[in-house]
């Protein structure tokens, strides 16, 4: 059970799409060679239509590749699907798995009766996720009541209920509120901490990778463009975080302030953002240089858009 | 445990064949209570259905009942053909019929749930619901088929409880195939339901009248190709003791299990088919 958890080696997958007259052919994954061991935890991370999808419903079993090899959990995901499924959980977050018209009772109790688990271990592992997850408030409301937090909560709960050793997650934080985001993040890692899961996820969100993840894989355009630790990440990228400050006053634009970088200025200058590179410098040092200068009413510090990190790599990969 | 005997054997393949079969029984028990957990709306479904089928009945009625004879078969004789067909069609629409909701899963690409499960896709498909109003329906053709069997003059003796057993038990298979081969087909047409319809739904009434009617293209057709007429027809004619139609000798009625193997051959040709597009293996 401790083999490698992915293997995939020149995995390739190609669609033929038929436009307004001819046809052509998108490669959707394109070579991806990568291995993922045992109790990692990766990001995979790419724009939309760079391969994420397409690449999890390869490692799954849902699609054959075109090209290439991938094996899940040491199995071969579509001869194999049927016991691959048992060692792996996957959730979508913008499809569900649950039955609509079911109370997330009875779907945890189809799913325990799908996946085989004794009643022992339905008991026990359903009360483990009841009080992780915090689902005791709902577990007899129909999934279609649900509050799209609740039901996030309910879909990763159905998903990982059979304990599998890998799990993903597709786009799993998706329109969720900041608070449902932490709470289900937090689950992961104490899931993962717990019983040593592997998590591959796909996400938006710089918050997920930096809680969430000890490994990025970026994809773009099918193609693997970085492979690496989060701060390896943003060097490559060299993403900036942003200092909001709102001041008491009007300033002129503060240039050269603790080594931070003046991006623009409103209100006359009564709300400046200042750019700094999080290796350099620390966002209190820039406070504190700002401070010495004006006095600030109010600050909020900006992460760096994933979206923009993606682009940057991307722009450094070409 | 070399010294286990025969019945022990069996009681655990017996034992680990219920196990494998209990997420089924979960799942299909549970759309069942969900079904009848509104009373109301329950028997309102059920009344529909009810009238769909007496309503489908009428027409027979209307149509049939100003002429003595068609196609060599008097009125109660074709209401044995009415009944047998509507019975089987119910009870395979009841446990099949929710296979014409796969271009809904395409669309919303929740197929993909299936694949996440271990069992197999088509399977789990067939036992993801069950629909309990179509018990009127079946109501509706078993009653048909009872006054069609009480006043056409059967003879009964063991022969025709035998076809009656074959006919009902083949047309039940031969219908379900019909549903997987039209689910299978969906893969590739996605809005298509409403082609798969026309034969299924198409099939279902032809299989109500009596074959001997029908041009030689759709005999071809609902005789062969979709073999409606083996589903309640030839049974029937078998049953009677009446000489079959052109292309349709009675003693067809005795090969309606064929029809279903057939049918089933056609609909897992199409299913695996339309699987291995979904999945793009070669496709």
């Amino acid at each position: 059970m401790t083999g490698t958890i992915i293997e995939a080696d020149g995995l390739t997958r190609e669609f033929r799409i038929r436009d307004a007259k001819r046809k052509r052919l998108l490669t959707a994954v394109d070579q991806l060679t990568v291995r993922i061991e045992p109790g990692e935890a990766v990001g995979y991370i790419g724009a939309n239509g760079a391969g994420k999808s397409t690449t999890i419903k390869m490692l799954t079993g849902i699609l054959v590749p075109t090209a290439g090899s991938v094996l899940t959990c040491g199995l071969r995901p579509v001869p194999d699907r049927r016991r691959l499924a048992r060692r792996v959980g996957v959730v979508f977050g913008q499809r569900s798995q649950l039955w609509w018209d079911l109370p997330v009772r009875e779907s945890f109790r189809i799913l325990a009766a799908i996946h085989a688990l004794t009643s022992t271990e339905e008991r026990d592992r359903t009360a483990e996720l009841v009080e992780q997850l915090e689902l005791g408030g709902f577990l007899s409301t129909p999934v279609r009541q649900l509050s799209l937090g609740q039901r996030m909560r309910a879909e990763v709960a159905a998903a990982l209920l059979h304990s599998p050793e890998l799990v993903i997650l597709d786009e799993p934080t998706i329109g969720l509120d900041v608070l449902s985001k932490q709470r289900l993040r937090e689950f992961l890692v104490g899931e993962r901490r717990r019983h040593g899961t592997t998590l591959l996820l796909t996400t938006h969100d710089m918050g997920d990778v930096e809680r969430l993840c000890d490994r990025i894989l970026v994809i773009d355009h099918g193609r693997l463009a970085y492979d690496g630790d989060l701060p390896g990440l943003s060097r490559t990228a060299d993403a900036e975080r942003v200092l909001v400050v709102d001041l008491a006053e009007p300033m002129p634009d503060l240039t050269g302030v603790g080594g931070a970088r003046h991006l623009s200025s409103e209100a006359g200058g009564l709300r400046q953002r200042l750019a700094f590179d999080a290796e350099q410098t620390t966002a209190a040092r820039v406070l504190a240089a700002v401070s010495d200068k004006a006095e600030v009413l109010d600050l909020t510090v900006e992460e760096p858009d994933i979206e923009d990190v993606v682009r940057r790599i991307y722009a450094a990969s070409r | 445990m070399a010294s286990t005997s025969a019945a022990d054997r069996w009681a655990a393949r017996d034992a680990s064949l219920r196990e494998r079969l209990r997420p089924y029984r979960v799942v299909l028990a549970s759309r069942a209570r969900s079904q009848r957990a509104y009373r109301t709306s329950f028997a309102l479904d059920l009344v529909c259905s009810l009238l769909v089928g007496v309503v489908e009945l009428a027409e027979i009625w209307v149509l049939f009942s100003n002429v003595t004879a068609l196609g060599g078969m008097h009125f109660n004789q074709i209401l044995l053909v009415f009944g047998l067909a509507d019975l089987a069609f119910s009870m395979a629409d009841l446990s099949f019929g929710h296979l014409d909701t796969l271009p809904t899963f395409l669309r919303a690409g929740t197929l993909d749930a299936f694949y996440l499960r271990p069992q197999p896709i088509l399977l789990q498909l067939v036992t993801s619901d069950i629909s309990l109003r179509r018990l009127a329906r079946a109501g509706v053709g078993a009653a048909t088929l009872g006054i069609g069997l009480a006043t056409s003059g059967v003879a009964w003796d063991p022969r025709t409880l035998e076809l009656l057993a074959l006919g009902l038990g083949s047309g039940y298979a031969t219908f379900a195939g019909l549903f997987v081969w039209a689910a299978g087909l969906q893969f590739f047409l996605l809005d298509g339901s409403e082609m798969t319809n026309a034969f299924v739904y198409g099939g279902r009434y032809a299989a109500t009248q009596p074959a001997s009617v029908w041009s030689r293209p759709l005999k071809l057709v609902f005789g062969f190709f979709f073999p409606m007429a083996f589903t309640a027809y030839l049974p029937a004619v078998t049953i009677l003791g009446l000489p079959g139609p052109e292309w349709l000798p009675a003693w067809l009625g005795w090969c309606a299990p064929a029809a279903a193997v057939w049918s089933w051959l056609m609909g897992l040709l199409c299913w695996r088919w339309g699987l291995r597009h979904y999945q793009g293996g070669g496709g």
